[in-house]
């Protein structure tokens, strides 16, 4: 039989803010163990919880950049269970009352747009790490707890169960990742943790209304992870109902090494949170005068910044989706073309050139060294024709390297043009004195083979001859 | 109705170690406050918002300043045991 398959995310954001969520720790990652950690994120009893006013506002933004609703009135309520990354053994998370519902995050599969429904966005701080003593959780004979993370403010988006196919839960991570980008609420950086998934994944008989029962497998730090974790269990959960077996409802995690997942726990006994309203946090009425002051803030989303690219800038669908999936290079784009005209050459040379040196030397896009306007200046004196195409590329590369103007490597390195005619003519006559079957050619009436000429000449000067110069000296030689 | 199974299970989310007979116990004061809860169930809140906080305050927030943060040897002073300046705790599964 064959079965529909039904994915929904849960997507921990981690929040780009100074300090914690409801204490003045720093949230900078790579401290010492335990040293950024006060009283509060410890729980020590007698302290008070009070919310970081950045962490609120970062929700409403990454809600708003979703289409979701705001609420008028929201809370935070306690989640308890025991684990030993937690220092209250419960976390401040929202229950009822989340900050956002009711979004949505537009995907583009196969050429069509779907909409991806978000039921909601909360607040909530991260737990602790843990460190195992010995190769796996289940054979360490202890763990060591640094609480250094405990407190970090976290958005968690969760979806509904719209999503159809690995491929639509990429495109949809990708895009969540690009919007969540764009608004500057976080770096949603998969390889580092600021943003994680989860996924719910269950399969029913095409044309079933009634959803099968879902395996939820947690904390997936990677695009590759996603797709792997989703085909995987596809195939497990086939087999087991083509076996007249049951799926069991369950958390499972994924051993990226044997590339399997593992049953963690039943659900049944871990679901119970015994949630309930943080006494030590007030309540929170939301201005709609503020959420509306952060709506005009927010910059345009990669959708239609993607739209616009398409048909404005008569950019390839392939292109604008590049260049629109991460923010630096969507302003890296705008930036060139604020100073350049060819929206096309503009979108190659990011695409080729830049994206070619970023992926080679595996550095992020923001520490690019190349300004925007630098390439706009190099595109301009390729197209003046000052310098050819080979040269451009090789002044590229040392602008990606030294972050320095083209202007100064093309002088520096001597790949200044040279329009001087006597310096030319020189080169001309070697290369006429070289090529006699060409200048008969040209003089017995084939004119393409001038063409050939100029290339030779450009060829022996480096490619720093005048063209223009070649053109006129190469004709007045050859019909002497 | 609390059970003994309810008080058992509820004892094991919280971690508690209960003898019979203080399960026993418990469970008779635990249907003792069920029973008080009966009698508020009998006033009408039909349109009455769930009350989040008992005192009428709203957005308490502080500005994203970084703080001090406490000695590590003072955070670790309480942890039964440690290492590499972290808490160290029994096998967890």
């Amino acid at each position: 039989m064959d079965y529909e398959v039904v994915i929904g995310c849960e997507v921990h954001v981690e929040l780009k803010t100074k300090t914690k969520i409801f204490c003045n720790c720093p949230t900078d990652f790579g401290g010492a163990p335990n040293t950024h950690v006060c009283p509060v994120c410890l729980g020590l009893p007698g302290t008070l919880p009070v919310l970081n006013k950045k962490v609120l506002e970062y929700a409403i933004k990454a809600g708003l950049a979703t289409n979701c609703e705001i609420a008028e009135y929201s809370k935070f309520d306690r989640k308890n269970y025991f684990y030993p990354d937690l220092t209250k053994a419960y976390q401040i998370s929202q229950f009822d009352l989340p900050i956002c519902k009711n979004g949505y995050v537009e995907i583009n599969v196969g050429g069509k747009t779907k909409k991806i429904g978000l039921t909601r966005i909360h607040m909530e701080e991260d737990a602790g790490k843990l460190v195992h003593q010995g190769a796996t959780i289940t054979s360490a004979t202890g763990s060591l707890a640094d609480y250094n993370r405990a407190g970090v403010p976290l958005i968690e988006i969760v979806s509904e169960p719209d999503l159809r196919s690995a491929e639509e839960v990429l495109a949809f991570l990708t895009n969540l990742k690009a919007i969540i980008e764009y608004t500057g609420v976080s770096d949603a950086k998969m390889e580092q943790g600021s943003l994680r998934c989860d996924v719910n994944i269950s399969l029913r008989p095409f044309g079933q209304e009634e959803f099968g029962t879902r395996a939820e497998i947690k904390n997936l730090n990677s695009f590759r992870a996603v797709e792997r974790v989703i085909n995987y269990e596809i195939d497990r959960q086939t087999d087991i109902l083509e076996d007249g077996g049951q799926v069991v409802q369950e958390t499972r995690t994924w051993d990226e090494g044997k590339g399997v997942t593992l049953s963690l726990r039943s659900k049944e006994d871990s679901d119970e949170y015994r949630y309930f309203p943080d006494p030590d946090l007030t309540p929170l009425v939301i201005d709609r005068a503020w959420v509306e002051e952060l709506r005009s803030s927010l910059p345009e989303m990669p959708m239609a910044k993607r739209k616009r690219l398409i048909e404005e800038e008569g950019l390839p669908e392939y292109d604008a989706g590049v260049i629109t999936s991460s923010k630096v290079l969507a302003e890296f784009y705008d930036g060139v073309r604020a100073h350049y005209g060819d929206a096309k050459k503009t979108s190659n040379w990011i695409m080729g050139e830049l994206l070619a040196r970023v992926n080679a030397e595996g550095i992020e896009l923001e520490d690019i060294k190349v300004k925007p306007e630098h390439l706009a200046a190099l595109l301009t004196v390729l197209d003046k024709g000052e310098i050819n195409g080979k040269i451009a590329k090789e002044v590229f590369a040392e602008m990606f390297n030294t972050g320095k103007e083209p202007e100064s490597i093309i002088k520096e390195k001597g790949l200044v043009q040279i329009s001087d005619e006597g310096a030319i003519v020189a080169i001309v006559d070697e290369v006429l004195a070289n090529n006699p079957k060409s200048v008969e050619d040209y003089r017995a009436g084939k004119k393409q083979a001038m063409g050939f000429l100029v290339g030779q000449v450009m060829k022996a000067s480096k490619g720093q001859a005048n063209p223009g110069v070649v053109n006129k000296l190469l004709a007045e030689r050859l019909e002497q | 109705m609390i059970t003994k199974e309810v008080v058992e299970k509820v004892a094991k989310l919280s971690r508690l170690e209960l003898t019979e007979e203080e399960v026993a116990v418990h469970a008779e004061q635990l249907n003792k406050i069920l029973e008080t809860m009966d009698i508020l169930k009998q006033i009408d809140t039909d349109g009455i918002e769930p009350l989040a906080h008992v005192l009428p305050i709203q957005n308490v927030l502080r500005e994203d300043e970084v703080g001090e943060c406490m000695p590590r040897e003072k955070v670790l002073s309480n942890a039964p045991e440690q290492a590499d300046g972290m808490f160290q705790v029994p096998k967890i599964v």
